[in-house]
């Protein structure tokens, strides 16, 4: 009984390390495209994010000034991208794809300049993303390490469900929202109607970028201590997976994000102990996704002006 | 319209790609690269061209060193074989020393033909994955010299030295150290990949862990990644969960994920390859150091002195190729005091650390 408690703390424990980022990224790249922006950028706006936030909190001292310039820098390349594809028109792919070489490209030489190194210099604890509830449960009690493996834990992964109810009220229950959601679907109609579609998307994207950023800076900030080139290899286009996976709403993606990071804790908790080839395990996240997504998921609809430019006619 | 949106998506391009191309240039450092032009340009009246060298020979000992896949920023062999190579050439100007990254499998074949038609006078090639076509151009250039690191199968070519480690004597003497400060006589290891040189790291540590404490629970987790912080996390969660007081790995960046879990969580952590105390100066009690800069270093100055020699060079706890770190401020005074004997017996020979699986049943990792 002990040892399934455990498991299961240890479970949830990495459902929420793995999934924080993605869950942040995801959400911004609900924003995007359901104003009709495709962002494939996402992972190098995620890079910025994950450079600017630890470098700033190392240098400041202070982890949520850190936190929020790593959203900010996620932001800078969101508003490129906006530049580039909701302003001048360009291929939103080729322009993501553009944001994923610039981002890490540019980090790791400001990383040179500053570090000479590729690293960043390890932050402190203070320097780090705070930790709630800690010690608060006795980890002497099977029930205690139990809740203290899964509510200790950070701020940042407090901080982003909360960031999911907003970003799903703003979806749902706003005008901005109702807009947004227009201009993703018929952009033509809105201009009509007097909606602002360039301006509309240029804010979602900035948004999506600054999202991501977070997202970026939670890796570095909470799970690990340091920049390093590896830090953000892939979550970006998971959580754009995530929210095709749930259907381009925030509150589906969380659903993505959440089970692939319960996957991969069952990959981590099934890996030690049990004598299945690792090899066979290391697959479940993955092999679960594809599952899921095909027994139940369903036709994901995509928002019908997603990946068309709209130029306004004059 | 159009044009400035060509224009956007080229200069999109072309910032991406310099700032790619940032990645590498500027550890190139500009100085080696225009002295070579210089060399190539006025290649006849060259002793002219070299008033700073006066004294030292007049040609240099060109370096050149070869990447595998994993790239110069790897936080690992290739990054440290390079920033030793960068160090020597810093302290002793007549070495040139470059490096060519490789893309894929593809390119190692075309970066040490590079270096050969350059002219360099050593080419060390990165790892093992290198061995099939360090083979080729070694047999195919008998007067080039090359080096690789962690592969022996080229040691019988006259022209090749093979820079071995041993992993498992540095992964022996932290499995004592772990043995020794464990309280609840149950540790943690988390290796980054099954393999034969990987396991070395495993069966050292595990030997040195029940040499100490024999009745030691060894917690051992297989993360088949190097690049999984959160997956490090959570397997030295479950560890610490599960008792671990001290945790040691062996996979680079999953690794980070392990030294943070321990050092919220309080408990020791134990780094490789490089002394990672500065991640967690509080919890990392050591690190298994693994001197690939030593190694490359030795090899060039080899060349330069005449003295290189082909064949399997070991580095070991003998000549310094592998020990504990150098920040040891954590580990008792006794348990220092024993590392040192063990250090000694194995350097004198009167015990060898097992490298194979069969001899440690402990093991369990596959």
């Amino acid at each position: 009984m002990t040892d399934v408690i455990n498991s299961l703390g240890i479970l949830l424990f990495a459902t929420l390390a793995y999934g924080t980022p993605l869950i942040y990224a995801a959400l911004g790249s609900c924003f995007s495209e359901i104003s009709g922006v495709v962002n494939i950028g996402i992972e190098g706006m995620m890079t910025a994010g994950a450079f600017t936030g630890t470098v700033t909190a190392y240098f400041t001292g202070n982890p949520w000034i850190g936190f929020l310039c790593g959203g900010l820098a996620g932001m800078l390349f969101g508003a490129l991208h906006a530049l580039a594809t909701v302003r001048l028109g360009a291929d939103q792919t080729i322009a993501g794809t553009a944001i994923n070489m610039l981002g890490p490209g540019l980090v790791i030489m400001i990383a040179r300049v500053l570090f000479n190194s590729t690293d960043t210099i390890p932050l402190t604890p203070e320097q780090r993303m705070p930790r709630l509830l800690t010690g608060v449960f006795d980890t002497t009690t099977t029930f205690g390490r139990f809740m203290d493996n899964v509510f200790s834990t950070y701020a940042s992964t407090y901080l982003v469900f909360v960031a999911v109810i907003i970003v799903w009220f703003v979806f749902y229950k706003t005008r901005f929202g109702l807009r947004m959601r227009a201009c993703g679907e018929h952009p033509a109609a809105c201009e009509t109607l007097g909606i602002n579609v360039l301006r509309t998307r240029f804010l979602c994207v900035c948004m999506s970028g600054f999202l991501a950023g977070l997202g970026g800076a939670c890796v570095t900030m909470a799970i690990s201590n340091q920049f390093r080139p590896i830090s953000i290899v892939g979550q970006g286009f998971i959580a754009i997976a995530a929210v095709i996976f749930g259907k381009f709403r925030p509150h589906g993606a969380l659903i993505g994000c959440l089970l692939f990071g319960f996957c991969s804790g069952l990959k981590t908790v099934l890996g030690g102990s049990s004598g299945i080839d690792t090899q066979l395990i290391s697959m479940i996240p993955y092999v679960v996704t594809v599952l899921v997504l095909i027994l139940f998921v369903g036709k994901s609809r995509v928002p019908s002006a997603s990946g068309k430019p709209f130029i306004k006619a004059r | 319209m159009k044009k400035i949106l060509a224009l956007t998506l080229s200069l999109c391009l072309i910032l991406g790609l310099a700032a790619c191309g940032g990645k590498t240039e500027p550890t190139t450092t500009a100085a080696p690269e225009t002295t070579k032009a210089q060399d190539q340009t006025t290649a006849a009246p060259e002793t002219t061209k070299a008033p700073e060298t006066t004294a030292a020979p007049a040609a240099k000992i060109k370096v050149g060193m070869v990447t595998d896949v994993g790239g110069v920023n790897d936080q690992s062999f290739n990054q440290t074989s390079w920033e030793g190579l960068q160090a020597l050439a810093a302290e002793d100007s007549s070495f040139e020393v470059k490096y060519l990254e490789s893309k894929t499998d593809a390119d190692y074949q075309t970066n040490i033909n590079t270096f050969i038609d350059d002219g360099y006078d050593l080419i060390i090639c990165v790892g093992y994955m290198l061995a099939d076509a360090t083979k080729e151009a070694a047999e195919a250039n008998p007067n080039q010299k090359f080096a690789i690191i962690d592969d022996s199968t080229c040691a019988e070519l006259p022209n090749v030295a093979c820079l071995m480690f041993a992993q498992e004597q540095a992964s022996y003497l932290v499995g004592l150290v772990a043995g020794s400060v464990t309280k609840s006589k149950t540790v943690g290891y988390v290796q980054g990949m099954v393999s034969d040189t990987m396991n070395l790291f495993g069966i050292g540590y595990i030997t040195g862990v029940l040499e100490v404490c024999p009745d030691a629970q060894v917690l051992q987790y297989n993360a088949n990644n190097f690049g999984d912080i959160p997956g490090g996390n959570t397997a030295a969660k479950d560890m610490i969960t599960k008792g671990a007081d001290v945790i040691y790995h062996a996979a680079g960046g999953t690794g980070m994920g392990v030294i943070n879990a321990c050092d919220e969580a309080g408990i020791w952590a134990i780094g490789v390859d490089t002394d990672q105390s500065p991640l967690a100066p509080e919890h990392v009690i050591t690190s298994a150091m693994k001197r690939v800069d030593v190694a490359s270093q030795d090899i060039s100055k080899a060349v330069k002195d005449g003295k290189f020699t082909a064949g399997v060079h070991l580095y070991d706890l003998s000549n310094g190729g592998v020990d504990l770190a150098p920040t040891r401020t954590h580990i008792p005074a006794e348990v220092l005091q024993l590392v040192e004997e063990k250090k000694a017996a194995i350097i004198a020979g009167q015990f060898k650390v097992p490298t194979t699986v069969d001899e440690c049943p402990a093991f369990t990792l596959k």
